[in-house]
């Protein structure tokens, strides 16, 4: 664990992205391939299997450190991360133990069957072996969510100084279905062919949103507008007659989605299809929460297959005939990607039409009809651009249309996590139902730290209730809260429910008796 | 509003049963009926006895003041023109029968704790301590007493202390690096305690030591006094950038947020405060390092000292009161949260602006 952990302490004492990459990249150029394939895999969301719970850490944290429970759990809720609060109330070493990071992962998922009492024993024994950082890094390892300072696109870099491959290349190779059990270094990273896995997708393009006015963009016969469906981005393969379903987090949702999946395998062989898994009835898009039924489902019931009907919206073609036509212009992939659309003629492969437009007011007058649309905006695509990797600025942008607004009351408070520990930064608001305060969402972003710093003091002075790490406060903050959509539910006691909320910002301005009402957001209904 | 057979109200009727002790807080401070004297008042009183220097405790407006020899000249310096009395350790004070004694409380230079008895009862307002001694305030002595007030800045588990001497170290090495990439490397810490603390303790064979004008104000006033301070230059705006290179500054946390940094070009931030324990309060500074470094006494020392002074009733001041106040019920003392003006240790702190 020593070389991770000092990775950690270097990663940890910067702030500079670059001192970052250099850690890294010595640590790949030391590190042995086991603890590399790991590293990777952890700082990639492949995290190894939970074999321990967390109250059984809180609880053997507790009985080790002499710290009451209710003492323990109180300190969580300041240092917001439960790693890190049972690496600090543990009492210091006793032994050393040299395993490095692969060992002590195998250590831990070795503990998946046994008996309490010995996880209990293995887990004191880590304890009592580690020093302060090693500690929260054999906890991270248990409790999960590894982040801590360096994201995938950082490591990619890493690694392409480490091995000299571009950027590009490595983001495409760590893609995919792969875990540190399932291949080794060289496989990943080395091996002449990257597509020994049929599986394997390829890294997303994604756009910004226009920051400028949209005549900035220039000529306009050199874009095409798409519009932006509210679905979710996913990317269907096609290869050796079988049939794969990425979506953008880079899950596996082929299961999830079986009358997609169906249709993959009557593409051509060697086929890969950028889109958006929509849902869709008659020729048009269904909203969001249709498809919410469906998402996490693995095993999907002929009722609910009829009650929530998808399809994909195809957008771009990256892989035609088993060859990678990335780097080949948008207006080129398209062309195929139609040809494909018409060939096939099948009801859950819909082609994501081009919208025609002359100048760029005339989009714009057009884009006022988005929401009626059932879709939030367009995508503006440079005709002749590639398909590049992750989020780039330039040749892709998003184009959404204002979100609704409406003004609400904050009625409870929570600690935040991470950075903002000790922080009260998620909120729960409510608007005005009759004399009556009716919750009807959370948010917890759009703030900076210093409105989150003011707040934290509020929520000190005018809590009325504490729940754990809830407060309920003084009814006496407005914000204006912005949201993509809203429709009717039966689960939120407001009847409604947002797509997207988030913290527009503080109406320092208004009493909390000019928030808005119920009927107001029950007016923007569809 | 509910009202006892006296036409008191319950708050009322509890300030007047609290009134009756020795000493009270009466809104103002922390009051002693019989002698008329308030300790670290923070709002206008006529007598005021000190703890120590830091402006939440020792505030502007004030008839007169008394306060140890050693903070004379850091109040001075920081209220200007005021009636002061100096007291040396362990000399003792009557007023209207009431005995006052200054201890040494370990926070900063010239910081005490008061002891103050009267008929055979016994309390102790502590200010803030710390049981380190750090080489350059006076070291905290433990006070029998009856009753003592305790600040709870870090009274939590998560928040215990690495000895001193390896945090030097760590702040050592990393300027050392910092300087081998021809970086400065600028640390912030309070003007008065931390920021002389680390002037002493750090390697000056590595390279200069500048300060930023508040605290180059406070060594000024310190020195001036006695205090032997090790060398410091003073980074003012006609100082060629390149004169920094290589160099470590200490700056309070205020200069930092300001334009005042530019001049140094290529610069790596460190913070040293009791705060770093925590990941997440570092990330939100996003400062480059943290050093866990603080005047105030962590977890461990905050019991040891409780338990040294024998008392078995405790007022819980400022910091995680309640929590901490729960935790030595629990332990079978007698404590109470009581709420004041007094701040701790304060991550981003404004004060240092007004004494710039």
């Amino acid at each position: 664990m020593k070389q991770f952990a000092q990775l950690f302490r270097k990663v940890e004492e910067t702030n500079k992205t670059n001192d970052k990459v250099d850690a890294l990249v010595h640590f790949f150029n030391e590190a042995d391939d086991s603890d590399k394939l790991w590293t990777i895999a952890l700082f990639s969301h492949r995290r190894p299997r939970r074999t321990i719970t967390t109250s059984f850490l809180r609880e053997w944290a507790s009985e080790m450190s002499g710290v009451p429970t209710w003492l323990f759990e109180e300190s969580y809720h300041i240092v917001g991360d439960l790693a890190e609060t049972i690496s600090l109330v543990l009492p210091n070493p006793t032994q050393k133990d040299e395993r490095n990071l692969s060992d002590w992962i195998e250590y831990i998922q070795g503990l998946r069957e046994v008996e309490e009492e010995e996880k209990k024993r293995a887990v004191f024994y880590a304890w009592k072996s580690l020093n302060q950082d090693e500690r929260f890094l054999f906890n991270k390892l248990i409790t999960g969510g590894f982040r801590i300072g360096i994201s995938q696109k950082l490591m990619t870099r890493a690694l392409s100084k480490h091995l000299d491959k571009p950027t590009n290349e490595i983001a495409h190779r760590l893609m995919g279905n792969w875990t540190p059990d399932s291949t080794d270094f060289q496989q990943l990273l080395l091996d002449d062919s990257i597509s020994s896995d049929t599986s394997k997708p390829y890294p997303f393009y994604l756009a910004y949103a226009v920051e400028e006015k949209i005549e900035d963009l220039g000529d306009p016969d050199e874009w095409t507008a798409e519009w932006k469906w509210d679905g979710i981005r996913g990317q269907v393969i096609c290869r050796e007659s079988e049939s794969f379903i990425w979506s953008r987090g880079e899950e596996l949702v082929t299961d999830t989605f079986p009358e997609i999946a169906m249709m993959a395998t009557k593409l051509p062989e060697g086929t890969v299809i950028d889109g958006e898994i929509l849902g869709y009835e008659n020729g048009s898009p269904l909203s969001f929460q249709a498809l919410q039924k469906r998402i996490g489902r693995k095993k999907v019931t002929k009722k609910l297959l009829k009650e929530a009907p998808v399809v994909l919206m195809a957008y771009d073609l990256l892989e035609c005939k088993g060859e990678d036509i990335r780097n080949q212009s948008l207006e080129e992939r398209r062309l195929k990607l139609a040809e494909i659309v018409q060939d096939l003629q099948h009801p859950t492969l819909v082609l994501s039409e081009s919208v025609k437009f002359q100048n760029w007011e005339t989009l714009a007058e057009l884009r006022k009809t988005s929401r009626e649309r059932g879709a939030e905006g367009f995508m503006l695509k440079k005709k002749a651009s590639p398909y590049l990797s992750g989020r780039k600025k330039g040749d892709w942008w998003k184009w959404k249309v204002d979100p609704y607004t409406i003004d609400a009351v904050m009625l409870y408070a929570q600690r935040g996590h991470g950075r903002r520990s000790s922080l009260y930064t998620d909120f729960t608001f409510a608007v005005w139902n009759g004399d009556r305060l009716v919750t009807f969402a959370k948010a917890y972003s759009g703030l900076t730290d210093k409105e989150f710093k003011e707040i934290t003091a509020f929520v000190k002075n005018n809590t009325i209730e504490r729940f754990g790490p809830v407060s309920s406060v003084k009814p006496e903050l407005v914000f204006e809260l912005a949201f993509e959509g809203i429709q009717e539910s039966k689960r939120h006691k407001s009847g409604v429910a947002l797509r997207f909320p988030r913290i527009k910002r503080w109406r320092r301005d208004k009493p909390a008796s000019e928030a808005n009402h119920l009927e107001d957001l029950k007016a923007l209904l569809p | 509003m509910k009202k006892d057979d006296r036409g008191r109200t319950s708050r009322q009727a509890r300030r007047y049963q609290d009134m009756k002790r020795l000493l009270s807080f009466d809104g103002k401070g922390i009051y002693c009926a019989q002698a008329d004297v308030h300790i670290d008042p923070w709002k206008p009183v006529a007598k005021a006895f000190i703890t120590h220097g830091h402006s939440d405790h020792a505030r502007w407006g004030m008839g007169s003041y008394v306060c140890t020899n050693a903070s004379v000249s850091i109040l001075k310096h920081r209220l200007g023109k005021v009636k002061i009395h100096g007291i040396a350790y362990g000399e003792a004070m009557m007023v209207n029968g009431v005995e006052f004694t200054f201890f040494p409380a370990g926070h900063v230079i010239g910081s005490a704790q008061i002891r103050v008895s009267y008929k055979g009862e016994t309390w102790v307002v502590s200010g803030d301590y710390k049981l380190s001694n750090d080489g350059i305030s006076e070291a905290f002595e433990p006070v029998k007493c009856h009753t003592f007030i305790t600040e709870s800045t870090f009274g939590l588990p998560v928040y215990r202390w690495d000895p001193q001497e390896q945090i030097y170290d760590r702040m050592n090495t990393w300027w050392k690096k910092n300087q081998a990439e021809g970086k400065v490397s600028i640390i912030t810490a309070y003007s008065l305690g931390k920021a002389q603390r680390i002037i002493q303790n750090l390697d000056h064979s590595v390279g200069k030591i500048f300060t930023h004008g508040a605290i180059e104000a406070t060594n000024r006033a310190l020195r001036a006094s006695g205090v032997p301070l090790l060398d410091t230059t003073h980074a003012t705006a006609n100082l060629d950038y390149k004169e920094y290179a290589g160099g470590l500054v200490i700056a309070t946390s205020s200069a930092v947020n300001s334009n005042w940094t530019k001049k140094f070009k290529d610069f790596r931030l460190g913070i040293a405060s009791g705060w770093m324990q925590v990941r997440g309060a570092r990330r939100r500074r996003a400062a480059d390092i943290g050093f866990v470094l603080s005047d105030h006494a962590d977890w461990n020392e905050l019991n040891q000292a409780i338990a040294l002074t024998e008392a078995s009733e405790i007022y819980v001041t400022h910091g995680f009161s309640e929590i901490f106040s729960q935790h030595l019920i629990e332990q079978g003392y007698d404590a109470k949260v009581v709420k004041t003006a007094f701040e701790g240790e304060q991550l981003d702190s404004t004060e240092e602006e007004k004494v710039a």
